[in-house]
């Protein structure tokens, strides 16, 4: 496999994506991405979230037009404009989300798609093509009883009918039980010794090392790296993805509290769907003035813990989360609230604020519970709309005043106000989840100033986060969260950002640490 | 070519002019359908809008109709809100008229001052019991409440044309399907003598107000708008999801079955086989003509009971079919959803892109 950065004339690719840029307002989502792909490889697309995969892609498949940059299709120039032209060419595309009818069959579903009619002829095809890949489909089953698995197949049993040359998977696996996993695989596999190429999206770490033979990293919008994945180990991919350049370790003098203020134990969360991860056996404690860190890919179970400790789901039993000592966990998360337990959730928009209503608003919604919002039960928006200009005033928050709508704020500007929102609330517990994520260089070095003076306080700080950097910076004791579990913690300041790498991946570091902490 | 264009944040002005926009179209359009109809169009527009308000009587037949909407209306916008679809409150005011009735009944010699207050409160919670299955159904199974509540009101009303043919028939009603003519004691006070002006009009009023200090001002009001707009936000600050689905059915069942009791008790006087020309219906296009806010709803309330007093009108004068009334609520409701498009879009001439 050549270097993505070779000559895009190579007249062995399939497809060479040339210089490829795309700029959104305030992001550079392509910043001149190269990028080959071979008949008969299975290429992985490898990057964080935000990092341009999917927009690299929806260039690839005439969805975008890339600002510049050219693509070669067999060694012609081509040009893309919509995603016709593309299944025109032999580009077949599975998404993420599926596009399906679920009161139709499995042949009604292929032949809408196809734009043709549902017959006997197409009936045979579909069978003939799924014995073949192994994709087992009966065209006569309505959708709306398959399993998301047999939905995926579905999608991919379509596009094969095309006889694509090129098929791309958005993050197929992330739906999928780890035995649905396997069965695509293999199909994927026999896919590729037939000559086909597919470009493989994911995050995921360990899939990319079994299936793919070719991986291209972006981080930021840029190629950072190509490599072979299966020379390279979990850790050391996650380090391409995540920025190889060794973050300075924690800047935090060692807290002095010892007192246990927060503590989990054997807490489990049964996943309700195929779309959410449960959670195995969760134990950690944080002490009065510490930051724990939990690291972690996205998608390993951060939203579910967030949900659980908040309160969001209730526990079976009261004593698996304890504040102070006080089991807490048959409360609800307004009650949690009341004991000093805030929490500040990853998405902002729609989870941690109403996007249609006001500031003032805003902070009432979990403001009310610690500070005195209310006049004889009626809510005093004099007193919230005080209580919301004391956020924007004291963390910088640039808007136009307690009554703008919480959508009409940045990323960066509203993250700052959810945090200190929570922040001015004196909790005992603070929560947080993502807490920088899409937010620019000032507004993340904001928070993290507001987040380690909380704890400074006296506060304990859970801190869930995917940015290794910023947990490495803040947190006290580390430890990672991986398809549910949790890991053990270390001390932060004793171990590497490939150490972390490997917790990441729900491996076990070697031998006895001399950080470990019980 | 017209086209549209999303506007960068939605349109506040034109939260309140599509209403108004609506009913201007809606107005057009009927007098089209008019004059395709070869009826006079200017007889047809003083017969629809102007005749059946321009005498006292007729004002306060405007109130007589337009209370059960506001009534209703109001309780469902707030249903609305915390994006609980009942549209079953046809059913519950059945309901509500037939509780409301039993106490009635049960009470035939009793001249005391009890006896309408018990009526009300036994309609309030007979509609509230018919909300509750609804309810009970989406909180413990995921039933969707649109199905069931809507059902709901068709075995209402063979509920209701069962007592008036059988256990609650007049006994001394030649067997025609009606319950007794209630007592005084049974029956609303006017207020305004010679017309058919109840106190129901000021029980709206009094709804409409608390309506707005329950939504704007209380901590329910607030959780209801929090788990209509963004219901993990509502999870997120401590509000119980099965708790406000409850509230809500239960608070528009209460009010569709005070606005059953109410009608019962004040213009019909007894229990028949049809209490309602579709109150319970009406009120949902009332909920939305009115922004889903209680001031809203008073003025959209006055309106779809024009409609109900034009199509009246337009019958006895001009002959028309009565059902002109539900041509015209319909429209309204079409025309009020297409003008919703203005909110979040605004129209724009574009020059044809060239392909």
């Amino acid at each position: 496999m050549p270097p993505t950065s070779s000559q895009n004339t190579d007249a062995s690719a399939l497809v060479a994506l040339h210089n490829i840029s795309k700029a959104y307002p305030g992001v550079l989502a392509n910043d001149a991405v190269n990028l080959v792909l071979e008949a008969g490889s299975i290429h992985a697309l490898l990057g964080e979230n935000g990092a341009g995969k999917s927009t690299l892609v929806k260039i690839l498949y005439g969805l975008l037009a890339p600002d510049t940059g050219t693509i070669h299709w067999q060694g012609q120039q081509v040009s893309i404009t919509e995603p016709n032209v593309a299944r025109q060419l032999g580009i077949a595309m599975v998404f993420q989300h599926f596009s399906l009818f679920d009161s139709l069959n499995v042949l009604e579903n292929i032949a809408l798609g196809m734009g043709v009619k549902a017959d006997d002829t197409l009936a045979r095809r579909i069978v003939e093509v799924s014995e073949r890949y192994g994709l087992p489909l009966d065209p006569q089953r309505s959708v709306y009883t398959l399993s998301v698995g047999a939905r995926q197949r579905i999608e991919i049993v379509r596009c094969l009918l095309q006889d694509p040359k090129l098929l791309i998977m958005d993050e197929p696996t992330s739906v999928l039980t780890p035995q649905e996993v396997g069965d695509l695989f293999e199909t994927l596999n026999v896919l590729a010794e037939d000559g086909m190429a597919i470009l493989y999206i994911s995050h995921k770490l360990e899939e990319i090392r079994t299936l793919c033979s070719a991986a291209t990293i972006l981080r930021g919008g840029r190629v950072v790296a190509a490599a072979d994945p299966r020379q390279e180990s979990v850790a050391s991919l996650a380090a391409l993805m995540m920025g190889d350049e060794l973050p300075p370790s924690s800047m935090r003098k060692p807290h002095k509290g010892t007192a246990r203020v927060f503590e989990v134990a054997e807490l489990n969360v049964l996943a309700p769907d195929a779309n959410t991860v449960g959670l195995r056996d969760i134990n950690l404690h944080v002490s009065a003035g510490e930051i724990l860190g939990i690291a972690g890919v996205a998608g390993n179970g951060q939203d579910e813990l967030l949900q659980a400790l908040a309160g969001e789901r209730i526990s079976d039993e009261a004593v698996h989360i304890k504040l102070d000592g006080r089991p807490l966990g048959k409360l609800d998360a307004g009650a949690r609230r009341r004991r000093g337990l805030c929490c500040v959730p990853e998405e902002r928009l729609g989870h941690a604020a109403v996007p249609s209503l006001s500031l003032t608003e805003n902070v009432f919604l979990t403001g009310h519970h610690r500070r005195d919002l209310r006049t004889f039960g009626l809510i005093s928006y004099g007193r919230s709309k005080r209580f919301a200009q004391d956020v924007i005033d004291q963390f910088n928050v640039q808007c136009q005043g307690p009554e703008a709508l919480a959508s009409s704020l940045s990323g960066g500007n509203l993250q700052k106000f959810i945090v200190g929102r929570e922040i001015m609330q004196a909790p005992r517990v603070l929560v947080i989840s993502q807490p920088t994520w899409g937010v620019d260089a000032g507004a993340a070095a904001a928070i993290h100033k507001a987040i380690v003076e909380l704890a400074a306080q006296g506060s304990a700080v859970l801190l869930i986060s995917q940015d290794l950097d910023e947990l490495m910076q803040a947190t006290d004791r580390i430890g990672a969260l991986c398809a549910g579990r949790l890991s053990d913690f270390y001390l932060t300041r004793d171990v590497t950002v490939q150490q972390v790498g490997l917790l990441m991946g729900g491996e076990a570091l070697a031998g006895a640490h001399d950080g470990v902490v019980a | 070519m017209i086209a549209l264009q999303k506007r960068a944040r939605p349109s506040q002005l034109m939260g309140y002019l599509a209403p108004v926009i609506a009913l201007g179209i809606t107005i057009l359009a009927g007098l089209v359908l008019f004059a395709a109809l070869s009826v006079p169009v200017g007889a047809a527009f003083h017969a629809f809008f102007i005749e059946p308000i321009s005498s006292l009587y007729g004002l306060a037949e405007l109130g007589v109709k337009a209370a059960p909407l506001i009534i209703i209306a109001v309780a469902l916008s707030i249903g609305f809100r915390a994006q609980v679809w009942n549209i079953g409150a046809e059913g519950q005011l059945i309901l509500g008229g037939i509780a409301g009735s039993v106490v009635a009944l049960a009470f035939y010699e009793v001249e005391a001052w009890y006896v309408l207050p018990a009526m009300m409160i036994a309609g309030v919670l007979g509609g509230m019991s018919w909300a509750a299955i609804p309810a009970l159904l989406k909180t413990r199974f995921g039933v969707n409440e649109i199905l069931t509540s809507l059902m709901l009101t068709y075995v209402a009303v063979l509920l209701l044309s069962y007592l008036v043919s059988g256990p609650m028939r007049d006994p001394d009603g030649f067997n025609f399907p009606e319950s007794r003519l209630f007592h005084d004691a049974a029956t609303l006070p006017k207020i305004l003598s010679g017309t058919r002006l109840h106190i129901g009009a000021l029980v709206a009023l009094a709804l409409v107000v608390a309506g707005w200090v329950l939504l704007s001002r209380t901590l329910l009001g607030f959780a209801l708008r929090v788990n209509g707009a963004a219901p993990k936000a509502g999870s997120h600050a401590g509000f119980n999801q099965s708790r406000l689905v409850w509230v809500a059915l239960l608070l528009g069942g209460g009010a569709a079955g005070l606005a059953g009791l109410l009608e019962v008790a004040g213009p019909i006087g007894q229990l028949l086989p049809t209490i309602s020309p579709g109150y319970g219906f009406t009120a949902i296009i009332v909920a939305f003509l009115g922004r889903l806010h209680p001031v809203g709803v008073l003025f959209a309330g006055l309106v779809m009971a024009l409609s109900y007093l034009g199509g009246e009108s337009a019958q006895i004068t001009l002959n028309l079919p009565l059902a002109v009334t539900g041509v015209f609520q319909g429209m309204l409701l079409f025309f009020l959803l297409a003008t919703d498009v203005l909110i979040n879009y605004s129209i724009v001439w574009r020059a044809r892109r060239v392909a």
